[in-house]
């Protein structure tokens, strides 16, 4: 079993909220090493993911909460968004979880116009589980080779 | 964590200055000082993003909001002086070609 901490924060599901998330996702992925670039990718992706949960539940008019869950691997962070109170059984998220199909049901999170668009484009993985509530969990791997192979450009052309 | 919408009045013109970040939280002010101007007959908007920092999909919703409400009033709308980040989303969405978006930025990098 790959070994990996994980990060647990729960927020009530209201807008001023979203900016707090933002930060904490910035802080672990600057504390990973991401680049700028792709940590200004990770924070407008979780941010979308935090959005649309909290402007469902602005519609249904209920004081919900978000549940964020930060899976820091070696080479990845996985992310997981959660539009429920209850805490995160790690196992079962990834086993009921499948590939996000454009035309499926996910309405609820199409309502933000973009914000799904967005998620998929800025992050490597994005899977979609909305058998209890809607579950987003979102990957971005480390580029760490990239760089180690500019590297490698430089030195030959010198 | 926030978003200043300060607004410079002038003949037949408007020029929304932002600074801070647009998200869900500080996308509503924004909304509704976009459409207050956009509404006035024939009146050009011009909005400096030379200061956000940040923005997401809501602030996206906002300018669409906006150009739809520039349709029904004859007025403009153009976003100028984007930050990089802001406007690669305006890139990735296909905004682009909907929106009178300038990245420009005064006296270049």
């Amino acid at each position: 079993m790959e070994s990996f901490d994980f990060i647990e924060i729960k927020v009530p599901a209201k807008p001023e909220y979203v900016g707090v998330i933002r930060l904490t996702a910035s802080g672990v992925a600057n504390r990973m090493g991401f680049s700028y670039e792709d940590i200004e990718d990770l924070k407008v992706a979780i941010s979308e993911a935090v959005t649309n949960t909290v402007n469902h539940a602005y519609e249904k008019d209920e004081d919900g909460e978000v549940t964020i869950g930060f899976g820091v691997y070696e080479n990845r962070l996985e992310v997981m968004v959660a539009d429920h109170g209850g805490s995160f059984n790690l196992d079962q998220v990834k086993r009921n979880i499948g590939p996000y199909e454009a035309a499926e049901p996910i309405e609820q999170l199409r309502e933000g116009g973009f914000g799904l668009f967005l998620i998929d484009a800025l992050m490597d993985k994005v899977e979609i589980n909305s058998d209890s509530g809607v579950i987003v969990l979102m990957t971005k791997y480390l580029h760490e080779n990239e760089v180690g192979l500019d590297d490698d450009q430089i030195s030959t052309t010198q | 964590m926030n978003l200043t919408v300060d607004v410079q009045e002038h003949t037949g013109k408007s020029i929304v200055l932002l600074a801070g970040e647009i998200d869900a939280y500080t996308a509503p002010k924004l909304k509704e000082t976009l459409l207050s101007l956009t509404s006035k007959e024939g009146n050009k908007v011009e909005v400096n993003l030379e200061q956000v920092n940040y923005m997401d999909s809501t602030g996206l919703g906002v300018f669409v909001s906006g150009l739809k409400s520039t349709k029904e009033n004859n007025s403009e709308l153009k976003l100028v002086q984007l930050q990089d980040r802001v406007y690669r989303l305006f890139e990735i969405t296909g905004l682009i070609d909907v929106i009178d978006v300038d990245k420009t930025v005064r006296g270049g990098y």
